[in-house]
């Protein structure tokens, strides 16, 4: 059953929260000049109850890391602990303003500070922002910072960003709104960065290569060191998109692969839950040398121990956003890190390594593994050899809905016709892997034997496919 | 502790079945001199043993269940229902991700698109979006809308919107070159003024960003700002509080082009500084130059309503470089949050929250004036937030009200020259007439001591 609007439910008349009366004399609104004020507010009136129903069927009609298996290629969708949700509501982390005076707020400061310290520890990158808000954001403020030391290193932001075929898309739209070029660089046939592309394309006019390590393939870069001198010997900076981060906890330090600076979605690699599409968290790490074009504030230790907001940063490219990052967010990153500590985020790493290694085994059987080689925490197939028998990858995306499963990501990375990127994460049982193995050999089989049921899918949910053109060409945007 | 699931024995069949004797032959790719570094950090613990180191730094903030509360200045302490936390804490919604699966997405996507009409209702514009990061981040996108609309370079900024969102587009704007003008905030005698605004627009404005009410609390008459950035061919970008929209005439009745606001008073807490909820609603015929997430509504084969991600060549997953923003992730739980809210409170209720926090905050203002040595200053008709002017310093005043368990108001003489001596207060429905008693005749008390 669908469920019908909010404002399908509303009935003049009904009240759904009510406050107190005031206990202060009446300053009489109506005293205000009546052009300033409003007459007309559309909003639905709905009881407490029927509020509290129409969010439930909501939500039955979704699904989430809860529900079940969530292989989604790139989005690291693991098992978010319980105990985050409770500690980060709590009115000491949830209820405190974030201009109080920093002495009333010293348990706050810590926590960020000791995750900046964390992060720091974890990535090799020690100068850390806790300010952008999402992946993206992350690499605004990565790509704003290169782009002002370039400016004070040789004069001049230089005007072009290097960025391989399989990246992200958020990659060329961040370099576009830093003002520069994109320029794509292709993959290898290993599904490496072609080295040969790189040194064509690199000059004195690249600030920098951006590059997400495992790439989109789910691949260890086979030349990884060999780029990162390329790319500074040409006098640019490495740029790593930490989407992929979960693969290199406890197994490499971005530092250490070349990387100078980078953004990591705590909503991704520390667990911290997805909400639908947000709030993330785009933590941005770099080189020391960078450490002073960092957006502030930052969050530094006195000497007398105690934690304060540092706003003298010589070259900061400024703010990227109001206040100081996703809070809540950043709480719940903490939680995970100080349960897990060092050897359990190397568990992570090396699980969701062989968890992604085992699936692509089993799933190898019935489909093409255009890269066949060890990935790291994710993999790519393609759904070629089906498309063949008239079976598109969405239909085996929509298909695996009936069996229960959420669909890894489809059609990316662009460079794979018909890709499925698979990202099982560590945190899930072999019991589901397999499970998940199952129905996709299932799905193939039924692309041989029965495409029709295929394509029609999926016919469990509350809608069937529904129709995008005709959402986009009359758009209805609200009620 | 950890959540990793597999067992021993797990991982001897796995690595049999992928044909290997360990992880670290699946790793021979990473570089042997850079792997498995060693990691220093602090042991790990259970969950009873993080349970209490955290509950020990969190005691160690001042919070306003503890504290009467009277900061403002972008983030403020509204009360959130309790439906809300109970409903944003099912699993199905918040640990679920963008809904690229509109068939199994549709929880989230009605919501949006819920959100997205009420935003609409609120704001009285055509259209708005899923969120964005916050209301700093949603101005500066706007300006990048308006200047790409009409292909103009430079943007002007009141001096009376919010110090941090005049930062964040100073930010997003420098390295693409554009220009940015900002109107400097005059004091004259008791009263704060913005009168150079107009005079710094021109035609080649892309637009006029202002916030209503301002930074400095009060309510302003935006018709002639309007009338002029219109005649110049430029837009107007207006900042709302949603909560003053209760009672204050919308963005679109005063003429804004493009209407943001920071939705975190819709039901979302304090949580110092984030997450928050940036809003973003423009013009039917910007549409396509919108930043973020949209939702339309559509049919099945069967014809059923459902909902879907919609326009998505204006995002950097289809068009790349040339995408209108580069933003992905959002705000999606807290524009969830807000849908809520604003469901729960309805019409009447929204218009309930905003008469109380006018009533309280002029009834702080009021008392407070009547103090020797203290005044409220005008910045015309306010909302809930006021400016006082002190006999000494904020900061000192702030740290004797913290003592008697008060957080105090937003020290102006860090983001104006000129206002050392001025704090900006604000009352919420949240404050009682005993809290902003004892605020009183605290601050009678530390003004006589100063």
């Amino acid at each position: 059953m669908t469920e019908p609007l909010l404002s399908e439910i509303s009935r003049p008349g009904r009240i759904g929260h009510h406050l107190p009366p005031s206990d202060v004399p009446r300053a009489e609104v109506d005293r205000l000049p009546p052009d300033l004020l409003r007459d007309r507010l559309d909003l639905p009136e709905v009881p407490e109850n029927e509020v509290v129903r129409h969010f439930v069927h909501l939500s039955q009609m979704n699904y989430g890391v809860d529900t079940g298996f969530y292989p989604l290629g790139s989005c690291t969708m693991k098992y978010n602990p319980k105990m985050s949700e409770e500690i980060a509501r709590w009115p000491g982390f949830s209820a405190i303003h974030p201009y109080q005076t920093e002495t009333s707020v010293q348990g706050a400061l810590r926590l960020m500070y000791e995750l900046q310290q964390a992060l720091g520890e974890i990535t090799g990158l020690r100068a850390v922002s806790l300010q952008p808000a999402a992946g993206a954001h992350g690499e605004l403020t990565g790509i704003l910072m290169i782009r002002a030391y370039l400016e004070s290193m040789v004069g001049a932001p230089r005007g072009k960003v290097l960025i391989p075929d399989s990246a992200h898309g958020t990659n060329p739209a961040t370099a576009a709104m830093c003002g520069y070029t994109t320029v794509p660089v292709r993959s290898d046939d290993r599904g490496n960065v072609d080295l040969k592309a790189l040194k064509e394309a690199i000059d004195e006019d690249t600030a920098a290569l951006m590059l997400t390590m495992p790439n989109t393939l789910g691949l260890f870069d086979e030349h990884m060191l060999e780029i990162s001198r390329i790319v500074h010997e040409a006098g640019a900076l490495m740029y790593g998109d930490g989407a992929n981060l979960n693969a290199l906890l406890g197994v490499a330090r971005p530092a250490d692969l070349g990387f100078d600076v980078l953004h990591i979605n705590l909503h991704k690699t520390f667990a911290t839950p997805h909400g639908g599409g947000g709030p993330g968290a785009g933590v941005v790490a770099a080189q020391e040398f960078l450490a002073d074009y960092l957006p502030v504030p930052v969050v530094g230790r006195k000497d007398d121990g105690s934690y304060a907001f540092r706003y003298d940063l010589s070259r900061s490219i400024g703010r990227v956003r109001a206040f100081y990052g996703n809070f809540g967010v950043l709480v719940r990153a903490y939680v995970y890190i100080r349960a897990l500590g060092a050897e359990g985020l190397r568990k992570v790493g090396e699980n969701a390594i062989l968890n992604a290694n085992y699936l692509r085994t089993r799933l190898q059987q019935a489909y093409e593994v255009p890269y066949p080689r060890p990935c790291m925490h994710e993999f790519v197939i393609t759904g070629r050899r089906q498309k063949a028998l008239g079976v598109r990858t969405l239909d085996l995306a929509k298909r695996l809905i009936d069996f229960g499963f959420h669909p890894p990501t489809v059609y990316f990375p662009l460079i794979v016709e018909e890709a499925m990127m698979i990202e099982p994460t560590e945190t899930e049982t072999k019991e589901r892997l397999d499970a998940f193995a199952e129905a996709m050999l299932s799905i193939a089989k039924e692309a041989e034997t029965e495409p029709e049921l295929v394509k029609a899918a999926p016919t469990t949910t509350v809608v069937g496919r529904l129709d995008e053109v005709a959402a986009a060409r009359q758009p209805r945007l609200h009620w | 502790m950890d959540f990793v699931p597999n067992t021993d024995r797990d991982r001897e069949e796995m690595l049999r079945a992928i044909g290997v004797d360990s992880v670290d032959d699946l790793l021979e790719v990473v570089p042997s001199r850079v792997r498995h570094p060693m990691l220093n950090l602090p042991k790990p613990l259970t969950e009873m043993e993080v349970l209490a180191e955290l509950r020990a730094m969190a005691e160690q903030n001042a919070d306003a269940y503890h504290y009467s509360h009277f900061l403002g200045a972008g983030a403020y302490h509204h009360y959130a229902p309790a439906a809300i936390s109970q409903l944003l804490s099912r699993g199905e919604f918040y640990t679920s991700y963008t809904p690229y699966q509109p068939e199994i997405s549709q929880g989230t996507l009605q919501t949006m698109f819920e959100f997205q009409s009420l935003i609409c209702a609120l704001t009285g514009m055509d259209v708005a979006n899923a969120s964005m990061y916050d209301g700093s981040t949603a101005l500066a996108e706007a300006a990048l809308m308006a200047i790409a609309a009409t292909k103009r370079t430079k943007v002007v900024v009141s001096g009376a919107v919010h110090p941090e969102y005049r930062a964040v587009l100073a930010t997003y704007l420098q390295s693409r070159g554009y220009q940015m003008d900002t109107s400097p905030i005059r004091r004259d005698e008791d009263r704060i003024v913005d009168d150079e605004l107009e005079s710094l627009l021109d035609e080649n404005t892309a637009c006029c960003a202002v916030q209503q009410p301002d930074f400095f609390g009060g309510i302003r008459n935006l018709e002639p700002v309007a009338r002029r950035i219109h005649d110049l061919g430029g837009l107007l970008v207006i900042s709302s509080d949603p909560t003053a929209l209760g009672i204050l005439k919308s963005p679109a009745e005063w003429g804004a082009d493009i209407a943001v606001g920071e939705g975190q008073g819709l039901g979302c807490a304090m949580a110092f500084g984030g997450p928050y909820l940036g809003l973003l609603a423009c013009r039917e015929r910007f549409v396509r130059q919108m930043p973020g997430r949209l939702v339309g509504a559509t049919v099945d084969q069967q014809g059923r309503r459902g909902f879907v991600l919609t326009l998505q060549a204006r995002e950097q997953h289809i068009r790349r470089e040339k995408a209108t923003s580069n933003i992905c992730t959002s705000e999606a739980l807290m524009a969830m949050a807000a849908t809520i809210y604003l469901a729960l409170m309805g019409p009447r209720g929204l218009r309930q929250v905003a008469t109380l926090c006018f009533d309280k905050a002029h009834y702080a203002a009021h008392q407070i004036d009547l103090l020797e040595g203290f005044r409220v200053l005008d910045a015309g008709p306010f909302f809930n937030e006021f400016v006082v002017q002190c006999p000494g310093s904020v900061a000192e005043i702030n740290r004797a009200l913290l003592q008697r368990r008060i957080v105090g108001g937003f020290d102006l003489g860090t983001a104006y020259a000129g206002m050392e001596d001025c704090m900006l207060l604000c009352a919420t429905e949240l404050n009682t007439r005993g809290q902003i008693d004892e605020l009183v005749s605290a601050l009678a008390e530390i003004g006589r001591g100063l």
